[in-house]
C-alpha cells in the first residue's frame, strides 16, 4: 500500500433532468484521515462518490487529488491516479477467481501478471480471504464478496480509498472484522478512507470525522461527537439506530 | 408507393423490437414465407393477393405467437448476440425449407389488371401499385388503431414502456409478448402478400428485406411505428431516385449508406424514442 | 479427406479471429466476411496487376483489414454504439463493400478476379503457387499460431483485462482499465488475423467473387464454429470448425443422391439453434466439464 493523499471537494454539483441530486457540497478530507459520508438514503451520497471517480461530471465545481484536478477525467484514469472505489452493489468479475479479479487491481501498476497475483495473495491474506483464492465469486459468501470487492480496490495500491456501504448486511463480528482491517490499513500505510455507511456502530469506531448529507446538500460536519449533538443531524436521522 | 409496403414490413420489425426487446434476425425470412404462401394460395384456389392478405396474415400471426412462446422465450436472458443468432438459425431454416419445398426459381403472380393503370392529371400510375399502396395504408391504419384503442394494444405498450411495472400491475406478460410477436407477423405476412404484387419471389429474397427493414427502422426509429412508416417511405423513395440518378444497381449501397451515417448520428432514429 | 481436413483448419483459424473480437472483447461481428474479403482482393489483386507475391502482399492486406476494423471500432466507440446496433454496422459494412467491389473493374466486379491458375505439381511456396498438400501445412501453421497467440494473450495482462471488460464494463473501468484502447486492441489483432486468412483463402481457391467472400451468409458460416465451440474459450472455435465442417460434408454427400436444395442449410440452422437454447456457452466447456477438465484456464465462462 502506498502514502495516502488528500481530497478536495470543492462545490459540486449535479442535476439529473431537473432533479437536483447534489448541491453545492464541500469537503476536504486530509490526508490519512477517515471521513464518512452520512445521511438518508436518496441523500446524494453515491453520487458524489460516482463524480469523485469519475463516472459522472460535476455540473460546477472542482475535486481535486492533492491538489490536482480530478474532474474531466476517466474512471479508469483516477483509479491510476490513486482513488479505488468499491459499489455499494458489489461487481466482482464473476468469470474470473477471487485471485484473478484481485490481480485485476494489481494489473494497474504492474505488467507482470505473477507479479500481480503475488500481490493479489498478500492482499487477499490481510482480508482473510486467502482460502478462497481459487474460489469463483458465485460460490463465496456475500460477506466475503464485499471482502473481494474492497481487496480489488485495495489491489491498486489506491492513496485514497471510497467505500461504498461495504458493511450493509454484515453480522457485527464481520463488521468488527471490516473496521479492524482499515484501522490497520490507515494506522499502518495512512490510507486516505472516505466512507459511506448507514451502519452507525463502523462509522463511530472508524472514523474521526463525519459529513452529514441531505437532499444533495451538507448540512452538518464534525467530529462523531459533534455530529451526533447537531439538532439538524438528530431531525433528519429521528428513528434510525442509536449508537450502541 | 412500395416505400408504403416497406413500411408496414418494418413496422412488425419495430413493434416486436419496441417490446420483446428481441432484434428478429429472421424477418426477411418470414415475409417471403407469407409471399410464398400467398403465391400458394394464388396458384391452387385463384385467390388474389390483396384478398389473401388477411388470410396469411393471420396464419403467420399464429406462427409467431407460437415462435415466441415456445423457442424465442427460452433464450431472453441470454446475451444480446446468442438471441440474435437463435434469429439468424430461424431465418436459415426457413431459407432451406423455402428452397425444398419452392426450389430456387424466382416466382410470381399475375393478377388481371397487372397492366391496367390509373391517370391521375398527367401522371400513370400502375392500378397494382395504387392498391398496393393503399392496402398498405389501411393495414397500417388497423395497426396504430388496434395500439392506441384496444385493450389489448395499450397492455402491450405498457409491457414495452415498462417491463417491472407491467409484471407489478398483473399483465399477462408471456402472453403479451407472444402476441407481439404474433403481431409483428402477422404485418409481415400482410406486407408479404402485398409484395408479391409487385415483384416475384424466391428463397434468397430474405436476407435483402431483412436488412432494408432494419435500415428503415433504424431510421424511422426503433420502437417507433410511425417512424417505421416514415421511415420506409423516405427509403423506398430515396431507392428510386437513387436508383434514377445514379445506376440502379447502387441503389442498395445507398441504402446501406444511409444507415451507416444514421447509426453514428442519430441511433434513436428520426422519431426514436432517446432511452435505448 | 485432404480437402475437408483443410476447409476445417481453415475455419478454425478465422474462427479463432472472429474469437478475439466477440469473447475477448464482447464485440459482436456479423460482418467479419469483410476483413476475409479486403485480405483476399488486395493480396489478389497485387499479385495479379502487380507480380506482387502473397508473403509481401499479406502486409498491404494486414494494414487494410487493421485501417477497415479500427474505422469501424472508431465508429462504434465514438458514438456508443453496443451490441445489436454494432453487429447491424458491421453488416452493412460488409454489404457496402460488397455493392462496391462489384461495380469495381479492376478488381474484376460480379464477373470475379482470377488468380493464374497454379501448377498443381510444383510447391512454389513464394508464390502460393502448388498442391493442396502445401496449402494444408501453410493453413495448419496459421492455425497453430493462432491457438498459440491466443493462449499467450489470455495468460497475459491484455488477457486478463479483455475478460474483465467482457464481465462489466464499469467495473474494469473502475479497476483501472481504459475500455476504448482494449476494446480497440482487440479489434486490431482480430481484424488482422482475419485478413491473413483472406490472404489465404484468395491462393487456395485462386478465384474471388464479391458474392460469395463478402456476403452475410459467409459470415455467417465463419462464426458458426465458434459459436457452437464456445465463444470466449480457447479450443471453442477449434473443436466447432472440426465438428461442423466434417458433418456439412457428410451431409452434402448423403443427400447428393435426393436432388434436395437446402438440406445443409436446414441442418446448420438447426445446429447453431440447439446450441443456443440447450448448451449457450457452447461444446467446449460442456465437454471441459464432463471430461472434469476443470481448469477454466481457458477463458471459459463457469
Amino acid at each position: 500500500m502506498s502514502g495516502a493523499a488528500s481530497l478536495s471537494v470543492r462545490g459540486i454539483s449535479k442535476r439529473f433532468r431537473g432533479l437536483a441530486a447534489v448541491s453545492d457540497v464541500s469537503f476536504d478530507v486530509s490526508a490519512g484521515a477517515i471521513y464518512a459520508l452520512i445521511g438518508p438514503n436518496g441523500a446524494g451520497k453515491t453520487t458524489i462518490f460516482n463524480m469523485i471517480a469519475g463516472v459522472f461530471r460535476p455540473d460546477s465545481g472542482t475535486i481535486l487529488l492533492d491538489g490536482a484536478p480530478l474532474v474531466g477525467k476517466r474512471p479508469d484514469q483516477i483509479c491510476r491516479a490513486g482513488v479505488g472505489r468499491t459499489f455499494q452493489l458489489v461487481r466482482p468479475f464473476q468469470a474470473l477467481t477471487v485471485e484473478e479479479n484481485v490481480a485485476i487491481g494489481a494489473l494497474t501498476w504492474t505488467d507482470d501478471v505473477k507479479e500481480a497475483r503475488d500481490y493479489a495473495g498478500i492482499v487477499l491474506k490481510l482480508l482473510g480471504l486467502d482460502d478462497k483464492r481459487l474460489s469463483y465469486p458465485d460460490r463465496i459468501t456475500l460477506p466475503d464478496r464485499k471482502c473481494l470487492e474492497v481487496a480489488r480496490a485495495l489491489a491498486t495500491k489506491p492513496k485514497v480509498l471510497l467505500l461504498d456501504e461495504v458493511m450493509a448486511g454484515l453480522r457485527p463480528t464481520e463488521t468488527d472484522r471490516m473496521v479492524g482491517v482499515f484501522r490497520k490499513l490507515n494506522e499502518g500505510t495512512g490510507l486516505t478512507i472516505l466512507l459511506i455507511e448507514h451502519v452507525m456502530r463502523a462509522v463511530m469506531a472508524l472514523s474521526r470525522h463525519i459529513v452529514v448529507v441531505n437532499y444533495g446538500k451538507v448540512i452538518a460536519e464534525g467530529t462523531p461527537e459533534q455530529v451526533t449533538r447537531d439538532p439538524d443531524v438528530l431531525a433528519c436521522y429521528l428513528g434510525v439506530e442509536a449508537v450502541e | 408507393m412500395t416505400g408504403l409496403i416497406y413500411g408496414l414490413s418494418a413496422l412488425g420489425l419495430s413493434v416486436i423490437f419496441g417490446v420483446v426487446r428481441i432484434v428478429n434476425f429472421a424477418h426477411g425470412e418470414i415475409m417471403v414465407v407469407g409471399m410464398f404462401g400467398t403465391l400458394v394460395l394464388f396458384r391452387q384456389f385463384g385467390v388474389d393477393p390483396l384478398l389473401a392478405m388477411p388470410f396469411i396474415a393471420i396464419i403467420l400471426f399464429g406462427f409467431g405467437y407460437l415462435l415466441q412462446d415456445w423457442v424465442i422465450r427460452r433464450v431472453a436472458h441470454l446475451a444480446d448476440h446468442m438471441q440474435f443468432l437463435l434469429m439468424a438459425a430461424v431465418a436459415v431454416m426457413l431459407i432451406a425449407v423455402c428452397l425444398m419445398v419452392f426450389k430456387g426459381d424466382a416466382q410470381g403472380v399475375r393478377v388481371r389488371y397487372a397492366l391496367d393503370s390509373f391517370a391521375i392529371g398527367s401522371l400513370i400510375v400502375d392500378k397494382v401499385k395504387v392498391y398496393a399502396g393503399v392496402a398498405a395504408l389501411i393495414t397500417s391504419g388497423a395497426l396504430f388503431a388496434f395500439f392506441r384503442y384496444t385493450d389489448s394494444g395499450k397492455a402491450i405498450r405498457a409491457c414495452g414502456d415498462n417491463y417491472v411495472g407491467a409484471l407489478v400491475v398483473g399483465l399477462n406478460v408471456r402472453r403479451m409478448f407472444a402476441l407481439t410477436f404474433g403481431i409483428g407477423c402477422a404485418c409481415l405476412g400482410a406486407a408479404g402478400a402485398i409484395m408479391l404484387l409487385l415483384i416475384d419471389v424466391h428463397p434468397y429474397l430474405g436476407p435483402a428485406y431483412t436488412l432494408l427493414a432494419f435500415t428503415i427502422v433504424i431510421v424511422g426509429g426503433m420502437g417507433s411505428l410511425p417512424g417505421a412508416l416514415l421511415g420506409g417511405v423516405l427509403i423506398g423513395t430515396s431507392e428510386a431516385l437513387a436508383g434514377i440518378i445514379l445506376q440502379p444497381s447502387l441503389k442498395t449501397a445507398f441504402s446501406f449508406g444511409l444507415l451507416i451515417l444514421v447509426l453514428l448520428f442519430r441511433p434513436q432514429g428520426l422519431l426514436g424514442r432517446a432511452s435505448r | 479427406m485432404l480437402s475437408v481436413l483443410i476447409i476445417v483448419l481453415y475455419f478454425a483459424y478465422v474462427g479463432q479471429a472472429w474469437n478475439v473480437m466477440i469473447g475477448f472483447a464482447g464485440l459482436l461481428s456479423l460482418g467479419h466476411a469483410l476483413f476475409v474479403g479486403i485480405g483476399a482482393y488486395a493480396s489478389a489483386a497485387l499479385f495479379v496487376h502487380f507480380g506482387v507475391g502473397p508473403w509481401l502482399g499479406v502486409f498491404v492486406a494486414i494494414a487494410l483489414s487493421v485501417l477497415v476494423g479500427c474505422l469501424i471500432g472508431y465508429l462504434g466507440f465514438r458514438f456508443s454504439i453496443g451490441g445489436v446496433y454494432f453487429a447491424l454496422l458491421t453488416i452493412a459494412f460488409a454489404e457496402f463493400t460488397l455493392i462496391v467491389i462489384d461495380h469495381t473493374r479492376w478488381l474484376g466486379s460480379t464477373e470475379g478476379l482470377f488468380l493464374p491458375v497454379s501448377n498443381r505439381e510444383t510447391v512454389d511456396l513464394l508464390n502460393l503457387r502448388g498442391s493442396p498438400v502445401m496449402f494444408y501445412y501453410v493453413i495448419l501453421a496459421m492455425a497453430a499460431s493462432a491457438l498459440v497467440l491466443c493462449r499467450v494473450l489470455l495468460n497475459s495482462r491484455l488477457g486478463y483485462y479483455w475478460r474483465a471488460i467482457r464481465e462489466d464494463q464499469d467495473a474494469a473501468e473502475a479497476s483501472g482499465i481504459h475500455l476504448f484502447r482494449y476494446k480497440m486492441i482487440a479489434i486490431v489483432i482480430s481484424s488482422g488475423l482475419t485478413g491473413i486468412g483472406g490472404v489465404w483463402y484468395a491462393f487456395y481457391y485462386n478465384n474471388l467473387f464479391p458474392e460469395t467472400t463478402f456476403s452475410t451468409g459467409k459470415s455467417i458460416e465463419l462464426i458458426l464454429g465458434t459459436v457452437v465451440g464456445g465463444v470466449g474459450t480457447l479450443f471453442g472455435p477449434i473443436i466447432g470448425a472440426f465438428l461442423l465442417t466434417p458433418l456439412g460434408e457428410t451431409l452434402t454427400v448423403l443427400t447428393a443422391g435426393f436432388k434436395i436444395d437446402g438440406i445443409k442449410q436446414f441442418f446448420w440452422g438447426v445446429c447453431v439453434a440447439v446450441i443456443v437454447l440447450f448448451r449457450p456457452s457452447g461444446v467446449w466447456p460442456w465437454m471441459s466439464t464432463l471430461l472434469k477438465l476443470d481448469g477454466r484456464r481457458d477463458g471459459a465462462k463457469p
